[in-house]
């Protein structure tokens, strides 16, 4: 259960816990764009190069990232098996209903560095951004939303509130199960159903400590007089620096560079 | 031969990882049937890690744990039969109610245990006796009890596997001064009656010092004391470098004796401090 690292933020001093988090949030938003544009190998690379440029800049030890890979493997695993499999053209091995063809590795190698560079890329967004400044990007970068009534504050205060519980509550789990055990509980063992009927005795105190401390946080939140988003002032602003200026002209470089080795190589 | 030995018993977090982090460190101890043990020392000591070792919820990275001569990892598939000789109450064991009524609750460990319908019954009854939960309540929905029911039926929850040894994990936090005295006489009590063994983690010198006949002291890892509770409680200076205390009523006797008071030192309840008090004043013809 500790080993699910996502939305879980890391204290570190780099550029990247420096930048702007709204410059943070659009490039990765842009360059998730840009690896599903990487359609030859070339620019793949440059693509993964730049995905490993990052997290090596974010200062996060990179167990982190394994941490996080840890949890999808099964999934990139379980795609490129089927990329595999699922390829036109020439089989250059078949067996049975199974081929292989070129066009099915190529498939599958895309497929499993592009899922890897997408988990790294988010994982470096969460672990280099704190909550509270992911929020306070989000509601920037929504708030044109708010002509057509959508309300910013809100969805990007329920946000981070989620995000900030997703730890204690994969804490609580863990010690509402270690007391479940101590009872004798058996989760280890017996088929499906058992299994499942054995999740009960750990989700019913769990959703009740959940509706508790939600309780609990909106009594303490309206305590300090809290009341939505209208007239709601910052203490810190968020300021553009020269720094996040050359976080975008770098992003700009890369996407020409995608460009220009798709264009150059074309579909491979 | 002892009921509980812990050999070597060494656990690291993470091994192997820069986040490698020792929470017990080299503890050897021997517990004998029927003692009533208390354990302090300062948040993060590795209290409750340690505890989680003696029912196999944590496995030793180093050392043995055994209970009555076995080592309780000889046989991990059977792992949970130790958990039902060795309970263990967590801390705010309220959070871990479940059932629909109190009865099945407290029924969740032995019905685990495999036990006839009958013997069921017949535990969940003695164990609600032990903690004084009254019979109307045992029908009622655990989520409709009181903060202090909610404890008392948590705790009965793991009183009702029989085990032979009960580790309590701060089971008095939280709970009002008088909640506090019912709780720990309760217990007290369990243990005089059943002469089972207890194991009592507290942040409370008062509650150790009141119950317990030993006393067990956690400092950063490492098991720092082990003795009788008068023992424990006469090295004041030793237990405040490690951010621990002697009960406050024997910081105030001593403190009397120093001013010239003729009392006797290390007087560790309330109950005795009054009698000796008293005795004083009567000899000196002052009451």
């Amino acid at each position: 259960m500790r080993d699910i690292t996502l939305g879980q933020y890391f204290p570190a001093n780099s550029l990247l816990h420096r930048l702007d988090p709204r410059v943070k949030i659009v490039s990765l938003i842009a360059y998730i764009v840009l690896i599903f544009c990487a359609f030859n190998f070339y620019a793949l690379a440059l693509m993964g190069a730049t995905v490993l440029a990052i997290v090596i800049m974010s200062r996060v030890p990179l167990k982190m990232y394994l941490k996080s890979l840890k949890v999808i493997i099964i999934i990139v695993l379980i795609t490129s098996v089927l990329n595999l499999f699922y390829g036109t053209g020439e089989p250059i091995a078949q067996w049975w209903i199974f081929k292989i063809t070129w066009a099915g590795i190529h498939n599958a190698i895309f497929v499993c560095v592009r899922i890897i560079c997408l988990i790294l890329l988010s994982s470096a967004l969460t672990f280099t951004t704190s909550p509270t400044d992911m929020t306070d990007a989000l509601e920037r970068l929504m708030k044109p939303l708010k002509i057509f009534h959508v309300k910013v504050h809100e969805i990007a205060m329920m946000m981070s509130i989620a995000l900030r519980f997703v730890p204690t509550l994969l804490e609580e789990t863990d010690k509402i199960m270690a007391a479940q055990k101590a009872r004798g509980a058996d989760m280890e063992s017996g088929n499906f159903i058992a299994r499942i009927k054995a999740l009960v005795p750990v989700l019913i105190p769990l959703f009740v400590s959940a509706f508790r401390r939600a309780y609990e946080l909106a009594v303490a939140m309206e305590c300090r007089c809290y009341q939505g988003g209208a007239g709601r002032t910052r203490m810190k602003q968020l300021h553009m620096g020269s720094r996040d200026a050359w976080c975008i002209v770098f992003g700009v470089l890369i996407l020409a560079g995608v460009v220009l080795l798709d264009v150059f190589f074309g579909k491979v | 031969m002892s009921l509980l030995q812990v050999k070597d018993l060494t656990v690291v977090y993470s091994a192997g990882t820069p986040f490698a982090h020792t929470a017990v460190d080299d503890i050897s101890f021997e517990i004998e049937r029927g003692d009533f043990v208390g354990i302090i020392g300062h948040t993060g000591s590795g209290k409750s890690t340690l505890v989680q070792t003696l029912n196999g919820l944590i496995k030793p990275t180093k050392g043995t744990v055994s209970l009555d001569g076995v080592d309780i990892w000889a046989k991990p598939k059977e792992i949970r039969k130790i958990r039902f000789r060795v309970g263990l109450v967590f801390q705010y064991p309220e959070y871990q109610l479940f059932e629909e009524t109190v009865a099945k609750d407290i029924a969740f460990g032995p019905t685990n245990m495999g036990l006839s319908e009958e013997e069921v019954k017949q535990r969940v009854l003695s164990a609600a006796k032990f903690v004084g939960l009254k019979d109307e309540l045992l029908e009622k929905s655990p989520f409709d009890l009181s903060g202090g029911e909610k404890r008392r039926a948590a705790i009965a929850g793991v009183i009702a596997m029989d085990p032979d040894v009960l580790i309590l994990d701060e089971p008095c936090a939280g709970l009002d001064p008088l909640g506090r005295d019912v709780l720990l006489a309760q217990i007290y009590r369990y243990h005089k009656e059943r002469g089972n063994t207890v194991l009592l983690v507290s942040h409370s010198m008062e509650d150790v010092a009141e119950v317990c006949d030993k006393v067990m002291v956690m400092n950063r890892s490492k098991l720092e004391m082990f003795d009788t509770t008068d023992a424990v409680f006469s090295e004041g200076e030793r237990l405040s470098t490690m951010g621990l205390r002697v009960p406050q009523i024997t910081s105030i006797i001593d403190d009397l004796i120093a001013a010239g008071v003729p009392l006797k030192k290390g007087t560790l309840t309330v109950d005795k401090a009054v009698e000796e008090i008293t005795e004083y004043l009567r000899g000196e013809g002052r009451l």
